[in-house]
């Protein structure tokens, strides 16, 4: 699978669909993903919060095509149920990392309708 | 957006959603699809927006904060009632279990994340297809409800009219009938009249109407209408069932039509007059000799023939005190098993071989028929009659209102009734009505018609057709004479029968002399009157009841003339 970021095809069809309320749309998308990055770091021992934490944000970001952030969110949630507990911390940090990473490009999409 | 489907009628859709972005994103989405749109960001807050605003879809995330997609799903469903409101799921769960439990709370399907237009489009009009469909549903079962309440409601008006009509004469009220009726639907179709003759015989119809229920009953009224009326008036089986065919014809559409048996049963006479038209055999049975004679159908029911074609010939049979006459409808007979199997009429004989107490004739017909395992599938009807002495005569006429201060007491009329008329026409109940009028004679209206009746078929039977009264003295020379008075009758084109009425007052009230002429040979009087009275033996009862019933009677002219007189006192 190739490790794919953003999805341009994703944002172009936001953009068609959401017309005058794209630049919110991101500006949302960017305000709730801050939010639940630090809820993930906070929620660091506590596996059923990440869980749930992991789905919304999975939700969130597939629709905003932050493919590889999406597919990490649904990791955790998937281990943050399984019979075997793995390294749950070190997927809050590649979260982390994933996000840190694709955040300039939404805001350097957000940049393109200067208001 | 033009490849979305197009939207058929603007909903308003509520989406639960706690992630701003998705319910941002999915909020603009199905604006653009041209829907109204209600948000809320947890299930509780869903409960309640549901609750105020009626939306007609619900797009429900599973997993929200204070109450869950599951619960609020359980609750929405529950507020929604018989009401459709389609509850999609916007949920990326992959567990079987998870997408279970969704259906579990009430979800109607799934949308996954990330959200894909023309999926999302399609999936609302599929479920507005079955909202819409659920509530035409919902509405057609509520007309089909007040609809049948309405038609339950008219049938038991209609019951509650018709058992009125079809039970009104002395059906239940004369001890020598027997009926059992059984309906098939709400009320049985099949309709049981029974009246006496103002000479004391009894009129008994059974009818069966094709179809059951209230359509069938609908033509028993105007059916049962002229049967009363045309009984109590005197008139005879045939013209009673002339008016009943040409009003049935008249007034029933082409495919409905009544089989029916309509029987005269005189005591004083000793026998049993028949008409049927299209009715299963029914029997006169012989109590003496355990004889039975079947009484079959040899007319097209009521209602089919032109009062032309209509053939109102009867059949005549001796009857011993204690004999019966048993009648049934179809129902009976078409009584089916399991296997479509009808009962039949081979299986009714031998209930009757079998019958040793006539008086269990009906049970052992029940019990045949429940051991047959059959289902009923029209209307089940019987009826015996029994031929009794003690119907004494009544007074049968209608009540009179007025005072009997303008009663006629002394005038007089005569008739002369020609071959032609003779054929066809009974003068008997309009002659009646008339000496009606004089009240004096009301109390003696039973006796009266009686001797009436008594001295016009003597004079037609054996005066103007010249038959031989001792023809009947057994069973055999009893149905030869009534087929040979048919014939005759039939062919006549000569010949009279003369009524002379005279009404004078007398000091004590008044006198009515009656005299009946006819065209015949006359009789040797001396001789006929010399038999003795026997009142068990089939010919010769009609002078010894005259002589009964009469205060005086004189024959003249060589048995061509007879007189009869009948006295009153004046009313208080």
């Amino acid at each position: 699978m190739v490790d794919l970021h953003l999805d341009p095809e994703v944002l172009s069809g936001l953009q068609e669909v959401m017309e005058g309320e794209y630049p919110k749309l991101l500006d949302t998308f960017l305000d709730d993903s801050q939010k639940r990055v630090e809820a993930l770091r906070k929620a660091r021992d506590d596996a059923k919060a990440l869980g749930r934490i992991a789905h919304s944000f999975k939700g969130s970001s597939g629709n905003l095509g932050a493919v590889r952030l999406a597919q990490l969110c649904q990791r955790l949630e998937v281990e943050s149920v399984g019979p075997v507990v793995g390294d749950l911390g070190e997927l809050v940090d590649q979260i982390d990392r994933e996000f840190a990473l694709v955040k300039p490009l939404y805001e350097s999409e957000r940049q393109r309708f200067q208001m | 957006m033009s490849v979305l489907a197009p939207v058929l009628e603007p909903l308003t859709i509520l989406i639960a959603e706690d992630s701003t972005a998705d319910l941002l994103l999915l909020s603009t989405i199905i604006r653009r699809q041209g829907h109204q749109v209600l948000t809320a960001t947890n299930g509780a807050e869903a409960v309640a927006v549901f609750t105020r605003e009626r939306p007609q879809l619900v797009l429900m995330d599973a997993l929200m904060p204070v109450m869950d997609g599951f619960e609020a799903a359980r609750r929405i469903k529950q507020l929604a009632g018989e009401e459709l409101v389609p509850l999609i799921f916007l949920t990326s769960l992959r567990e079987s279990e998870a997408l279970a439990q969704c259906l579990d709370a009430g979800g109607d399907d799934f949308l996954p994340k990330p959200y894909n237009q023309l999926i999302l489009a399609a999936k609302i009009n599929a479920m507005d297809r079955l909202r819409r469909l659920q509530a035409t549903v919902l509405q057609q079962r509520d007309l089909i409800a007040k609809h049948h309440d309405y038609l339950l409601h008219e049938q038991r008006v209609a019951k509650a009219v018709f058992d009125k009509v079809a039970h009104s004469g002395c059906i239940n009220a004369a001890p020598n009938i027997r009926y059992l009726q059984s309906p098939y639907a709400l009320f049985n179709g099949d309709l049981l009249l029974a009246a006496y003759t103002p000479s004391g015989d009894m009129h008994v119809l059974l009818g069966d109407f094709t179809g059951h229920g209230l359509p069938a009953a609908v033509g028993a009224m105007p059916l049962a209408e002229v049967f009363y009326g045309m009984t109590a008036k005197g008139y005879g089986l045939a013209q009673t069932l002339r008016e009943m065919n040409a009003k049935l014809k008249r007034i029933l559409p082409v495919d409905m039509f009544c089989c029916a048996t309509l029987l005269c049963l005189s005591t004083q006479r000793r026998v049993v007059e028949v008409w049927n038209g299209g009715m299963p055999e029914g029997y006169v049975h012989e109590i003496a000799t355990g004889k039975r004679t079947p009484l079959e159908s040899r007319h097209l029911p009521l209602g089919v023939l032109s009062a032309q074609a209509f053939d109102d010939r009867t059949e005549v049979w001796p009857m011993a005190l204690g004999d019966r006459v048993f009648l049934l409808s179809d129902g009976v007979l078409d009584t089916a098993d399991a296997n479509e199997q009808l009962f039949g009429a081979e299986r009714l004989q031998q209930v009757f071989a079998a019958n040793r107490e006539p008086d269990r004739l009906f049970e052992d017909i029940e019990q045949a028929l429940a051991a047959f395992r059959g289902k009923a599938r029209d209307d089940v009807s019987m009826v015996e009659i029994t031929l009794q002495v003690d119907q004494q005569l009544r007074a049968s006429g209608p009540l009179y209102a007025d005072s009997g201060q303008s009663c006629p007491l002394d005038w007089s009329v005569s008739f002369e009734f020609r071959a032609e008329t003779l054929k066809r026409y009974n003068p008997l109940p309009y002659l009646l009505q008339l000496l009606l009028e004089i009240h004096g004679l009301r109390e003696q209206s039973g006796a009266l018609y009686s001797v009436m009746a008594e001295l016009y078929s003597n004079a037609l039977e054996h005066g103007v057709l010249g038959l031989d009264s001792r023809l009947k003295r057994d069973a055999q020379g009893f149905a030869e004479y009534y087929r040979l008075r048919n014939d005759r009758l039939a062919q006549l084109n000569s010949g009279y029968i003369r009524v002379h009425v005279q009404v004078v007052p007398t000091e004590a009230g008044g006198r009515m002399t009656l005299r009946v002429e006819d065209s015949g040979p006359g009789f040797d009087v001396e001789q006929v009157l010399a038999r003795p009275l026997d009142i068990d033996r089939l010919s010769g009862r009609g002078l010894s009841l005259v002589r009964q019933l009469s205060s005086d009677v004189r024959w003249s002219d060589g048995g061509r003339s007879v007189c009869v007189e009948f006295s009153w006192e004046a009313l208080a």
